[in-house]
């Protein structure tokens, strides 16, 4: 499944990463030869295989609801929520206009 | 007194505790080793006064008889890991300037310990790549140098290069390491120091930044064994603040070091056998073999079948995890941001991501877009899925019938800086030997073994048993004793 | 049966919809951080750096959230996976901080189950209809961006952004409008009684994506345009019918309908699309890697059950059985507030169909007329028992129960004194009663006239002559006696 530099601008585009027209060209060859090194895969039998979910057995604990029981994962702090905002604007964030 | 920078954790820890020296002195020696191989690029910050404050915390600590288990012992800090008030990068240029207003919890278990921090490590770009070169402060130049009468700078490997390159150098006895794919034993074994990746969920992962979750592990990398075992025992522990976090005691592990392997059985695999490999490679690993029989081992061969796979299978899953983890660093909240004129929303994104983020950061987001991408999801990210839980497996077989696995841990020594960067794949390959064990979670250590005939290291991997920590750093001990590596890089920077 | 149908140029057309709600988990922190949930608190005060999605954040589940979501499932009858997982679905937006929504795309928490509407001839719904619930999953909200604080910047608030929300997704069993507002209304009601949610539609507290299509009937479905984020059951009603009235429109013009996203306007009661500003999404759904498969236990489950209060269908079904109307005890159901004070009434001994009528008549409409909620009602529930016990007892006539029922409503006492202290109970003295029949008989004497001579019908004349002379205070039921046996003598 060989990619055209039209794929590369839409997967830029999804990724949200402005690229030059040379640089789509660049990543054309890079990303071909990195997948059709990937797509060896394809040989593999994988029937009845079930896919990776927890690579060591482990479950999913769950949270008591308790609010900001832990700082570091609790609200009111919005001083440091901010502080290292680009634009910081009355206790908001920030960004260009959104029309919506 | 003797140099102190060239002390061990263990013996900066128990030389403190006795009175031999203090703190700070310690602390000062390694500040003045920092700041005179700035050459190097081993840090991206350099917090001298955080060395010294915990330093003198510890001299009080002393005096006051409430010694932590780690008073006195300064280390390096990979610049993955958030630190409360110093600038927390993962080397890129989005994150340029970022200080967290928190701090990671492996790092805080180990302030919490008594260690005070020399600075933040240099690494490669959101840790992805083999050989320092990603970062966007420039690469770590190794203090190795191949013995042909040439000056070829070289890879300190990667993504952990600063911290390797750095305890290598004697800049810090000890430092943190993350490894996704073999970040902390790839780099650990291009420079003749040791590094444990313990199994996954050991080490919260809160506070890291995040490259691949469902393969990030962080662990310490130091000059020997004991040293692995003495962190480890620090860094490792629950955290109820990450979800992946073995809910597991964490055991005594320096206290329990031995490198008696009677009744051990020492797994080797023989699809690690590859053609065409550096013979210097093979001969180490066959005189691995010999000092593991000697520690008491019985050496049985076993099949890793999918070996071949891993790594393919690593360069799906990685990057797909990679392009969502990094979908944060967009210019809305922190870190950098690109606002062409009259840029909307959509326009301030792209601009950002192409600005902040280096060339294999975004090779990778764009392989990872596109296998998730609908229509592909199956056929890569799902295949790849299920070969990991058949590489799991492969595993899982191969514990029936011995204790631990050994395998060089590099299919090379220490390659030149630009040696590999036209080329990807050629950089991906580096990881052939370290990826397989990432895949599946388990504990896994390097530890220099031998030098090549270029005078470099090379290093023994160790792969172990999910939680079984203590059969990787002893086997690793059985073969430090007796490969009795004492080179060290000399001093040209 | 009287179906919905759509009447174009070209015939008959037959609307088919599918709701998406989504429901605010009613829990006290967020689905995935320790922030708290409250509505209206100042911009990102409570946004923890989870939240923010700062470098190294983790996400860890509050099981607050999953139990409610559990609860919920329970309640529509559906199947709950003991194993379940959350996936990312990856966009970009600047409400959504981590650059991807955790929710469960492959493996929901619950699995099909379903509702039922009841039947309201007046509404055009003639019998009662199951509606499929394919599905409910957990999810993140997003944050909340402000558009115009200033001239050429939107402001991002991040409070929202974590809570969590059940997304419930029904099949495309709904026919018409007034389906899919009795389905939203319906869902509302179990929510509540659950306590899973707050049902609060004004504060966002539920919202839908409204799926519709047209189709010939019979024919197979048509394409479907999504309705986004519609936050009242009226808007829902109105978006089915100009949608749906859009899209005939469209296909007998010749045009055909595309599958979009769509926004409402309520001010211009049209729907529009936001194709615009959305570019082809690929939400390269996957697990998330930060979290593990969810499992849940037996213990789990039998506690999320037995927590599981009387639900609207059982307990319209009990009233109906102890002989209350179908029409009360669907009045007396919809709210969980009024159906606890209702049982609470019954529970202090009040007789169900007498209870009934006066809760739906008396009680709602003196609340009406004060503005207040039922929670907030002036009259307890043992205090309405003690009311309705006086009439059922004879003391007090039903007439004077509602001077009675006033009284308490100005004054707070209880109706036993309020009779006591203006001498309100009703007589059953005969002596007394026949004194004022033969009065007012004798008053009207051209009416007995009649009367005999088979006008029947104003016996019900003398009856109220007689309780007025009375003052009200006389037992109807020996009225009605004396009057007959006075009649039948004269
Ligand atoms: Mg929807
Ligand atoms: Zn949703």
């Amino acid at each position: 499944m060989a990619i055209d530099q039209d794929t590369v601008r839409k997967i830029a585009s999804l990724a949200r990463i402005a690229i030059s027209d040379a640089e789509a060209a660049a990543m054309e060859g890079e990303l071909n030869g990195i997948l059709g090194w990937v797509e060896q895969l394809a040989e593999v039998d994988v029937t009845g295989v079930e896919p990776m979910t927890a690579v060591i057995p482990n479950k999913l604990r769950l949270r008591d609801d308790v609010v900001d029981a832990d700082p570091l994962t609790g609200g009111n702090r919005r001083d440091d929520i901010l502080a290292n905002a680009p634009a910081p604007q009355h206790g908001f964030f920030g960004v260009p206009k959104v029309i919506e | 007194m003797s140099d102190l920078t060239n002390l061990t954790v263990a013996q900066i820890r128990d030389g403190h505790r006795a009175g031999d020296f203090s703190a700070v002195e310690v602390a000062e020696a390694f500040n003045a080793n920092v700041a005179g191989a700035k050459v190097l690029n081993a840090f991206i910050v350099e917090t001298p006064d955080h060395a010294i404050a915990a330093a003198k915390q510890a001299d009080a600590d002393r005096a006051a008889g409430t010694l932590k288990p780690l008073s006195g012992v300064p280390i390096g800090m990979k610049d993955l890991f958030a630190t409360h008030g110093v600038q927390t990068t993962a080397a890129s240029h989005m994150l340029e300037g970022f200080v967290p207003r928190y701090e990671s919890t492996v790092s805080q278990k180990l302030w919490d310990a008594g260690c005070g921090m020399l600075g933040k490590l240099n690494l490669d770009q959101f840790a992805m790549g083999s050989s320092n070169e990603t970062s966007y402060f420039g690469n770590v130049i190794s203090p190795w140098r191949r013995k042909d009468g040439g000056n070829a700078a070289l890879a300190p490997g990667g993504s952990s290069g600063g911290s390797s390159a750095a305890i290598a150098a004697r800049l810090c006895p000890a430092a943190t390491g993350t490894d996704t794919g073999g970040s902390i034993r790839q780099p650990a074994a291009f420079t003749g120091i040791s590094g444990i990746k313990p199994t996954y969920g050991r080490c919260s992962r809160w506070g890291i930044v995040a490259f691949a979750s469902s393969l990030d592990q962080a662990g310490p990398m130091a000059r020997d064994v004991r040293d692995c075992a003495i962190l480890l025992e620090t860094m490792a522990g629950f955290d109820p603040k990450d979800a992946t976090s073995l809910d597991l005691p964490v055991p005594n592990w320096e206290a329990a070091l031995s490198s008696d392997l009677k009744g051990k059985k020492v797994g080797i695999p023989k699809e690690y056998r590859l053609d065409g490999i550096d013979p210097d490679i093979d001969a180490m690993w066959d005189a691995g073999i010999a000092m593991l029989k000697d520690a008491g081992a019985e050496v049985v061969e076993i099949s890793l079948p999918h070996t071949k796979y891993a790594l393919p299978a690593y360069y799906i899953i990685a990057p797909a995890e990679a392009s969502s983890n990094l979908a944060r660093y967009d210019g809305v909240r922190y870190g950098l941001r690109d606002l062409p004129q009259g840029a909307g929303l959509q326009d301030m994104y792209a601009a950002t991501r192409a600005e902040g983020f280096g060339p294999e950061v975004k090779r990778r987001i764009m392989i990872g877009t596109y296998v998730l991408s609908a229509g592909f999801y199956d056929a890569y990210y799902t295949q790849a899925q299920k070969v990991r839980t058949l590489i799991a497996r492969d595993f899982n077989t191969a514990f029936e019938s011995c204790d631990v696995i050994l395998a060089p841990t590099a299919p090379s020594a220490a390659f030149g800086l630009g040696e590999k960067t036209a080329d990807p794949l050629s950089m991906y390959l580096n990881d052939v030997f370290a990826v397989p064990a990432s895949l599946a979670g388990l504990p896994a250590m390097s530890v220099p073994a031998a030098l090549n005939r270029e005078g470099l290291p090379l290093g023994l991997q160790i792969i172990g048993k999910a939680f079984d920590e203590q059969g990787v750093l002893n086997a690793g001990l059985a073969i430090e004793e007796r490969a009795g590596f004492t080179a060290r890089a000399e001093k040209w920077w | 049966m009287s179906e919905y149908r759509i009447k174009g140029e070209t015939g008959e057309w037959e609307v088919v919809i599918g709701l998406e709600v989504h429901a605010q988990v009613t829990s006290n922190a967020k689905l995935f951080s320790g922030a708290a949930t409250a509505f209206g608190a100042e911009p990102n005060t409570q946004v923890s750096l989870v939240d923010a999605a700062m470098p190294g954040m983790l996400p860890v589940p509050n099981r607050e959230c999953i139990r409610q979501a559990v609860r919920t499932g329970m309640a529509i009858d559906a199947v709950i996976n003991k194993w379940s997982r959350f996936d990312r679905k990856n966009y970009f937006y600047a409400d959504l901080p981590q650059g991807y929504q955790i929710s469960q795309l492959y493996h929901p928490l619950v699995g099909e189950g379903s509702l039922t509407i009841e039947a309201d001839e007046k509404a055009g719904i003639p019998e009662a209809k199951r509606v499929g619930i394919e599905r409910i999953h957990v999810e993140q909200d997003a944050g909340k961006l402000m558009h115009d604080q200033h001239p050429s910047m939107s402001y991002v608030d991040l409070n929202r952004s974590g809570v969590a929300l059940m997304e419930i997704v029904s099949r495309p069993d709904m026919r018409s409008p007034a389906e899919a507002g009795a389905y939203v209304r319906k869902l509302r009601s179990i929510l509540r009684y659950v306590g899973s949610c707050d049902g609060n539609m004004e504060e966002g507290s539920m919202r839908a994506d409204v799926n519709v299509s047209v189709r010939r009937p019979g024919d197979e479905f048509g394409t479907r345009t999504e309705t986004k984020n519609v936050n009242s059951v009226r808007f829902v009603m109105a978006v089915i019918e100009s949608e749906a009235k859009r899209q005939i429109e469209l296909i007998e013009s010749g045009g055909t309908v595309v599958q979009e996203t769509r926004l409402y306007d309520p001010d211009r009661n049209e729907t529009r699309s936001m194709r615009s500003k959305e570019d082809a999404h690929d939400y390269r759904y996957f697990p998330d890697p930060d979290l593990l498969p969810l499992e849940l236990d037996d213990a789990f489950l039998e506690e999320c059950r037995a927590s599981l209060p009387e639900l609207p269908d059982a307990k319209r079904a009990r009233y109906i059985a102890a002989g209350i109307s179908a029409y009360n005890a669907d009045v007396l159901t919809a709210e969980v507030e009024a159906a606890r004070w209702f049982d609470a009434l019954l529970e202090a001994g009040a007789k169900p169909v007498a209870a009934a009528n006066w809760v739906t008549s008396e009680l709602f409409g003196a609340l009406n007329r004060l503005g207040k909620d039922i929670s907030e009602s002036p009259v307890s529930p043992v205090q309405a028992a003690e009311l309705l016990g006086l009439v059922a007892d004879g003391t007090i006539s039903g007439t004077i129960a509602k001077q009675v029922f006033e009284k308490m409503l100005e004054t707070g006492d209880g109706a036993a004194a309020i009779v006591e202290r203006e001498g309100l109970k009703q007589t059953s003295d005969t002596g007394a009663i026949e004194a004022e029949i033969a009065r007012v008989l004798a008053a009207n004497a051209d009416k007995v006239e009649q009367y005999k001579a088979g006008k029947e019908a104003l016996f019900g004349f003398f009856v109220g002559q007689t309780m007025k002379a009375m003052q009200g205070k006389a037992n109807p039921q020996v009225v009605n006696e004396l009057l007959r046996k006075a009649l039948g003598r004269a």
